[in-house]
């Protein structure tokens, strides 16, 4: 039985998405029909690429998240200090030693998953068993102490720096628009990650496992499954995630010890794909980075920074389970 | 040496003086029993005297408080779940515990987890798919689409590929259409006559299991009140009565209130 708010919700959810999509590709329209020329085509085009390439970035640190919320049923506050982290082990490979970009950047990450691993068995492990909620608060003080430690560590400190890459200050002709090559890179880096994670989890045996953990936990007990020793390495992995996301912004968005905050961006993209869904936490990404971009360029300022919000708050009306997530499928 | 404790070191399983709590209270008292190598060994019990905990305690879910476990004849008893796998033991839970969003290829492969033979692995695949052809056809559906039944077939079958010495069996018929149950019991005791895994089986249902295994112990209130072969178990008056429904009662032209267990 559905009752009629369920399905005018359901009518104005599909109304919502169908004006959504019109909306995105109405430039698209009006430039086919001869009413918006070749130049404000490319601004659009520029926008929606750096809107997607930022996006992708809240994408990843949302995937951290929703990795970790899957497996330990735990929100990780710290999740986008784990990208600042990340973004530093890069500019030390990269910036400081000097090492080629691709060398430093799978040196970087490879730290980063240990950095990870490191977090859980130091901080995570003791708390095993205590509630949720002082676990989110311990990951939270996670990120203050990260914070204050890079602040401290000498080479890194509080101020600003960049990665060189070899991407930066290149372009790309993409029909009239002209797009960075850091854009484009992050964008099909990630779409790569996006890739290897799927396989990982779909096809070896330990990503099995990890979905198992997170489906049925007792049940993963009795498979004689290493429960507690997934955890770690989920960490690690959602660590190492973090860290090419911090590899990627850093050219477009500096390298400081406060970039963490990007968390909050990060997060309503997971809820907004539904929290616990992998796929969701993507797609809630890109959106959240496009809005913006859009918001950023065509409306008033201060639009941008309540455009994450904003879509959050339509969405939790219309859809409360979020863009992939399925109400119910709860077990209690 | 005394007879019982020859009896400990030949059989497969050993539960000596198990104590388990939840929390404060004692669900299981002082349970000893063993299985044999190759054996079938049932426990019967009332809904909340401890069985489920006999077979969480065995697998490492939960920590004895006292007592001694041993498997082939190595203490395991607080030992991690994960390790009590690799020993050889394998637990289909209580209420299937499938893992819903995983194929059901994918949920017998987790059933595999601790092995590292991969070729025998898929050897084991289709031992099983065999006794379960169901499962063949809904390789690649979610578990959690699976009606009650197939999830148990998911459920057993998911324990036998990690090729156990000893099978944990908990509850296989709850919930179960009785020809169904008949079809599950026939393929347990092929498992256990076939193949030649030993099988703990806890069951509610006293009729069934008392045809299936060939030792019983009765639990009650944590502790274990009777054991013996299951077909003197049978024919003991008071399981008849208070277990296998009290078919003699116009009979002996007593009335079941009246009766009191001898044990009790």
């Amino acid at each position: 039985m559905t009752s009629w708010t369920d399905r005018l919700f359901a009518a104005i959810w599909r109304g919502l998405i169908l004006f959504a999509a019109l909306g995105v590709l109405a430039p698209f329209l009006l430039y086919a029909t001869g009413a918006m020329d070749a130049m404000r085509l490319g601004f659009y085009i520029q926008q929606l690429v750096s809107g997607a390439a930022i996006g992708c970035v809240y994408a990843m640190v949302a995937l951290g998240i929703v990795l970790i919320y899957k497996a330990t049923e735990t929100i990780n506050f710290a999740q986008g200090d784990l990208l600042m982290v990340g973004a530093f082990l890069s500019f030390t490979t990269i910036g400081i030693f000097g090492l080629p970009y691709a060398l430093g950047a799978l040196l970087a990450v490879a730290a980063a998953f240990l950095f990870g691993i490191l977090c859980e068995r130091a901080v995570i492990r003791p708390l095993v068993g205590e509630p949720a909620f002082s676990i989110v608060m311990v990951t939270i003080g996670l990120g203050f102490f990260l914070r204050a430690l890079v602040g401290l560590t000498p080479g890194w400190g509080t101020d600003t720096f960049t990665i060189p890459t070899p991407f930066t200050d290149h372009t790309v002709q993409l029909g009239p628009a002209i797009i960075s090559q850091n854009h484009a890179a992050i964008i099909l880096l990630t779409m790569a990650l996006c890739g290897a994670l799927y396989l990982f989890f779909a096809k070896t045996k330990i990503g099995v496992a990890m979905q198992a953990v997170s489906e049925n936990q007792l049940a993963a007990h009795y498979m004689g499954i290493p429960v507690k020793n997934l955890f770690t390495l989920i960490w690690g992995l959602s660590a190492a995630v973090a860290g090419v996301a911090g590899l990627l912004l850093a050219p477009i968005a500096f390298v400081h010890s406060q970039m963490g905050f990007i968390v909050f961006k990060a997060l309503p993209a997971a809820v907004l794909g539904g929290f616990a869904s992998l796929p969701g936490a993507i797609v809630g990404g890109l959106i959240v980075g496009i809005a913006e971009a859009l918001a950023g360029f065509y409306l008033p300022q201060g639009f941008k920074d309540v455009a994450a919000y904003a879509l959050l708050l339509i969405v939790l009306i219309v859809k409360p389970e979020g863009i992939f997530g399925e109400s119910g499928m709860k077990k209690v | 040496m005394s007879a019982k404790k020859s009896a400990q070191k030949e059989s497969l399983l050993a539960l000596a003086n198990v104590e388990s709590f939840y929390g404060p209270i004692m669900a299981i008292r002082g349970v000893s029993l063993s299985v044999p190598p190759h054996g079938m060994t049932a426990v019967l019990g009332a809904n909340g005297a401890g069985k489920t905990t006999i077979l969480k305690t065995i697998s490492g879910i939960m920590e004895p408080a006292k007592g001694q476990i041993l498997f082939q004849g190595e203490a395991i008893g607080g030992a991690d779940p994960s390790f009590v796998a690799r020993q050889g033991i394998a637990h289909v839970p209580e209420g299937r515990e499938v893992f819903p969003f995983l194929s059901v290829r994918d949920n017998l492969r987790m059933g595999a987890y601790i092995r590292r033979d991969k070729e025998a692995i898929g050897g084991d695949l289709e031992r099983v798919h065999a006794y379960f052809p169901i499962l063949k056809r809904r390789a690649d559906q979610p578990a959690g689409h699976l009606s009650g039944g197939e999830q148990q077939m998911l459920a057993i079958a998911r324990g036998l590929m990690a090729r156990p010495k000893l099978l944990l069996l908990d509850e296989p018929s709850l919930g179960l259409s009785p020809l169904l149950m008949k079809e599950i019991f026939d393929i347990i005791r092929r498992v256990n006559g076939e193949e030649g895994v030993a099988i703990l089986l806890v069951e509610q249902n006293a009729p069934m299991a008392l045809r299936t295994a060939r030792y019983g112990y009765v639990l009650e209130n944590g502790r274990i009140v009777l054991d013996d072969s299951c077909e003197r178990l049978s024919r003991h008056a008071d399981i008849r009565d208070f277990y296998l429904g009290g078919g003699e009662v116009g009979e002996r032209g007593e009335r079941r209130w009246k009766r009191r267990k001898s044990w009790g």
